[in-house]
């Protein structure tokens, strides 16, 4: 499909059978399966949909607007809060956008952590988002509850290193809040080392289950043509088979210097996402036993950075990182003072849900709970 | 029979049947009939209900445990009085009938739910001379009686004037509906073995022991695919998982049961579990030998204790699936049901008569056992593969970039 | 075979079931009111203000500088300034807080305000259990709740405390040592005839990038 295509691109359009009208049911805003407050206008000929459209909003916080009127540093803990799950990767991509913009250097050691920080996050939420997954496909909670309580490890690491176990706001410009505590990378390499044995548990329970094949496989399939055309990142579209992983392309922070693969997917359907996240998962572990074993000594932080009073030259600024969801960036245009005059989030949740509809018509209804889930949003992050 | 002649385990496996006379000793014989009834119900009544308080929080424990939790321990000691503050609190919770509801059918449908549930365990012999009503047909009124929940579960949808309500109440009926018939055509090997449809004459047919090994149906090749066919079909009779679409909670908010609260919810809740009691206790009269003892040394235990044993058994196993499996999609249920169960139940009566005709003589024996397991392991498997690779399922391997 | 990863399925949930009965790793639930987990020592969740010594109103390191009340992210920090001084740390005179409210049913426990704060004056505290019967005036902190000892500091935070410990008595000696050789001086030109006026140096301003490096 080609980009003028797709600009008169229009999701498939189902015919309903003859017999009676549809029945139009409003899933959302508060349905148990919204991941929040998110509503579907669901259009059902029996039980398949025939129309669907997303209705975003409901959680919108004005984030941009708020950050526009405050201090660079003061987006920093807002930052934590639109994809709450993930708050350390979101610090880290306003970090590299601020210091694309203000041309800050960022020492070595603090490198070593941001990569310790993102891969983790992404562990934890790769395994919660299958978790939740599991949770929409009625399997009572045993998978999200093994993929939280390893979770809770991880964010116990985050509590001990930043304070707080989501909300981190834990890097800063030029480097990192604080010094590690004594003995942190001890307890991350403890918990790295029982990772693989969690992976192996979730895939035992679930990867040859044949009803969660059933469910799964051949279902919401997205194209890779369109993947790519509606900007579709992340998990998501490497479920597609498009290689494309910010880590990788853009190699930003240190990522050129560890050793991983790309899993990609043939079929971009539920499965394929369900395993690129498990795969995933088990090459950060490989990250992480890298980059622990060379943390160099030295500063955490830029000396010369100031807290106060932080007035990057004028100039934009775009910074972008692979986050667990797909590719999360942020946009500034400063204009000299303390404040951006220009801020600006590219969600991946938002933008890899925008093709909902286009996964979603021609399903079965159970089906439509399933696709949302394995799109893998936060309602923080969606609406801002 | 003279109740001081017997043994002690003798007697403590009649003791409730004792204990029934005894009670209808005290009215005049005419009366007798109707008093031994309404003993007997006020027992099940009873018993039943006080097992579906004991499986809620046997439940909730046994899932937490699953999950790497505790589960309810706060009520009582280790949280067994749970279900006690979970019955005050939806007795004393606001009965909300919706405006645009029918107020009389909204009312009926769970009374009937629980009636009919409670009708079905007439014919379900729990212990040795103990059952309610000893007729000819036991297993056809069960599963009579069983389809007409049906109803009150489809009353209660409709009267809810909810779209969830609706939309989970015709998948429970069109579900129930498909999957009796693989559960009747299950049960009914069982029948063909017997030669009888009296719930008591099957147990009895099993309760022959060859050195300590009892006769259950479930230890011959079509008994075992019998009593898996039965399960697979009961569980989706009873909406449990991986078949609870009816309630399937994260699309259908609670199916069929969304708009009903307080008290009427708990009677849902109750019927439910009711029926899956009652469908486990039909399941262990069919094919793991109603009350009969699992070792013929284990004699001495009485049979009731016996049967509630197994019905827990049973009941853990329900849990332990619901723990586990995700649920299925509606048309998935319904290729399951007619294209491997159907064939399969049919196979299995057809396996079930061979080996009535090839007899049991010494030398037949063997070659019956291998000739009727294989058949139905080739059909199974073989029937397994067609229906993944038809639907295009199976694993996959993926490719990295580097 | 059909079923084959429905029953590997079932023999990890019985593997964790049974595992539940043995093993810590399997039962990670704390049951709270009566167990609770270990502390941990950076915890933070909403600020307190530190005092030496054991008035509270009189030891408060705050000098109503205003200047977390204006980095606050959600501006959750009401500061009104007094009108008269009172000495601080080092003797020095300095207006002090008329009042000091946080809000923290706004406040996010982002610790901005600790970061920025060049008294030591403000750090975050580890108490979570703040509930309260009135959600509006119960969550507005005035500064007679907001004080906390020296000792309390050091009590959660010990390694960050001791730092700041440190830092502030160096300070303070240096001042002191500054002050004698101003009295000296003073000592000296009140000696001499037409002697000017001494003061004080200015209150030690730090660097607010506090945190030493590796």
């Amino acid at each position: 499909m080609s980009t003028a295509a797709f600009k008169s691109y229009r999701p498939p359009v189902i015919e309903p059978s003859n017999e009676g009208e549809l029945l139009e049911v409003a899933m959302g805003p508060h349905h148990p399966s919204t991941h929040g407050v998110f509503r579907m206008d669901v259009a059902l000929d029996g039980e398949i949909v025939i129309k669907l459209k997303p209705v975003f909003g409901y959680l919108h916080r004005n984030h941009e607007k708020i950050a526009e009127k405050a201090s660079y540093l003061a987006s920093m803990p807002y930052t934590d809060r639109l994809d709450y799950f993930c708050s350390m990767t979101n610090n880290w991509a306003y970090a590299i956008a601020v210091e694309k913009l203000a041309g800050i250097e960022v020492p070595e050691r603090a490198q070593y952590i941001r990569v310790i920080t993102a891969e983790l996050t992404r562990i934890q939420n790769h395994a919660s988002a299958i978790g939740f997954l599991l949770q929409e496909m009625g399997a009572s909670g045993t998978p999200l509850m093994y993929a939280f309580r390893e979770r809770e490890k991880i964010l116990d690491i985050f509590e001990e290193l930043s304070g707080s176990r989501m909300m981190c706001n834990y890097m800063r410009f030029g480097g990192c809040r604080v010094e590690l505590p004594k003995d942190w990378l001890e307890k991350v390499a403890a918990i790295v080392d029982g990772l693989p044995r969690f992976i192996d548990e979730i895939e035992a329970l679930l990867t040859g289950n044949e009803i969660l094949m059933a469910r799964t496989q051949g279902v919401g399939v997205l194209k890779p043509d369109l993947a790519v055309n509606a900007g579709i990142t992340g998990p998501m579209l490497r479920a597609t088979g498009v290689n494309y992983d910010i880590r990788k392309v853009d190699r930003y922070g240190i990522y050129d210097r560890f050793e991983f693969r790309v899993p990609l997917g043939d079929h971009g359907d539920i499965y394929d996402r369900y395993m690129v996240r498990v795969l995933e998962m088990r090459e950060s572990v490989g990250i992480l036993r890298q980059a622990l074993k060379d943390v160099p000594a030295g500063p955490i932080v830029d000396p010369k950075q100031k807290v106060r009073g932080f007035r990057p030259k004028p100039g934009e600024a775009y910074g972008r990182i692979e986050g667990p969801k797909g590719e999360l960036g942020f946009y500034l245009i400063s204009d000299g003072s303390g404040n951006p005059y220009r801020y600006r989030v590219r969600p991946p949740s938002l933008i890899n849900l925008t093709v909902l509809e286009d996964m979603c018509i021609g399903q079965n209804v159970a089906d439509v709970v399933l696709t949302f889930g394995s799109v893998d949003i936060v309602l923080g992050e969606v609406d801002r | 029979m003279n109740f001081q002649a017997l043994t002690l385990p003798e007697k403590l496996d009649q003791l409730f049947v004792f204990v029934q006379h005894w009670i209808m000793g005290f009215f005049p014989a005419h009366w007798q009939p109707l008093v031994g009834a309404l003993v007997g119900v006020v027992g099940i009544v009873a018993s039943f209900p006080a097992i579906f308080a004991l499986t809620t929080v046997l439940e909730r424990k046994g899932l937490g445990r699953m999950q790497n939790r505790l589960g309810p321990n706060r009520v009582g000691p280790l949280g067994i009085f749970q279900p006690v503050a979970d019955g005050i609190k939806s007795l004393t919770k606001e009965d909300i009938v919706p405006v645009s509801a029918d107020g009389v059918v909204h009312f009926l449908a769970p009374v009937v739910l629980v009636v009919a549930i409670f009708l079905g365990y007439a014919s379900l012999p729990i212990g040795r001379n103990m059952v309610l009503v000893n007729i000819d047909a036991g297993l056809l009124f069960f599963f009579a009686v069983g389809a007409s929940t049906e109803l009150s579960i489809f009353m209660a949808g409709w009267s809810s004037r909810n779209k969830y309500s609706l939309l989970g109440a015709m998948r429970a009926v069109a579900q129930m509906i498909s999957y009796e018939v693989p559960l009747l055509m299950s049960a009914i090997v069982a029948v063909m073995m017997t030669g009888s449809l009296s719930t008591v004459k099957i147990v009895e047919a099993q309760s022959g022991f060859t050195g300590i090994f009892p006769h259950w149906y479930v230890f011959t090749p079509w008994g075992f695919a019998g009593f898996v066919l039965f399960v697979i079909a009961a569980l989706a009779e009873t909406n449990r998982t991986p078949f609870d679409l009816p309630e399937g909670e994260s699309e259908l908010v609670a199916g069929y049961f969304t708009e009903y609260s307080g008290f009427k919810f708990a009677l849902f809740f109750l019927g439910e579990y009711l029926g899956m009691m009652s469908i486990a206790g039909f399941g262990i009269t069919l094919f793991l030998g109603g009350w009969g003892a699992p070792f013929s040394f284990l004699n001495f235990i009485p049979s009731w204790a016996w049967f509630f044993l197994k019905l827990l058994a049973a009941l853990c196993f329900f849990i332990w699936l619901r723990g586990t499996l995700p649920r299925l999609r509606q048309d998935q249920l319904m290729n399951f049901a007619w294209k491997f169960m159907l064939p399969m139940t049919l196979l299995n009566l057809m396996v079930a008569a061979a080996w009535r005709f090839l007899g049991d003589s010494a030398t037949g024996a063997w070659l019956r056992w291998v000739l009727c397991a294989g058949v139905l392991l080739l059909a199974y498997v073989g029937l397994g593969r067609v229906l993944m690779r038809k639907q295009r399922l199976g694993a996959r391997s993926y490719r990295y970039a580097e | 075979m059909l079923g084959e990863g429905i029953v590997k399925g079932l023999a990890e949930t019985a593997k964790n079931f049974a595992g539940s009965f043995v093993s810590k790793e399997r039962l990670t639930t704390v049951q709270y009111p009566e167990e609770r987990v270990e502390p941990i020592e950076n915890t933070r969740d909403f600020p307190f203000l530190v005092y030496d010594g054991s008035d509270p109103m009189a030891g408060l390191r705050c000098v109503a500088c205003q200047i977390c009340e204006k980095e606050c992210p959600p501006k959750c920090i009401y500061i009104t300034k007094s009108t008269d001084k009172k000495p601080d740390y080092v003797g020095k005179p300095q207006i002090y807080p008329a009042r000091f409210d946080i809000d923290i049913s706004v406040c996010m426990s982002c610790q901005i305000c600790v970061e920025v704060c060049p008294f030591e004056a403000i750090k975050m505290d580890t108490e979570f259990e703040l509930s309260t019967t009135d959600r509006f005036e119960g969550l507005i902190l005035d500064r007679e709740q907001l004080a906390k000892s020296n000792e309390y500091y050091n009590k959660i935070h010990p390694t960050e405390a001791a730092e700041v410990d440190a830092r502030l008595a160096e300070e303070k000696a240096k001042v002191e040592a500054k002050a004698k050789a101003a009295a000296a001086a003073a000592a000296a030109k009140a000696a001499a005839p037409a002697s000017g006026e001494t003061t004080a140096k200015p209150a030690p301003q730090k660097d607010p990038a506090k945190e030493p490096g590796a």
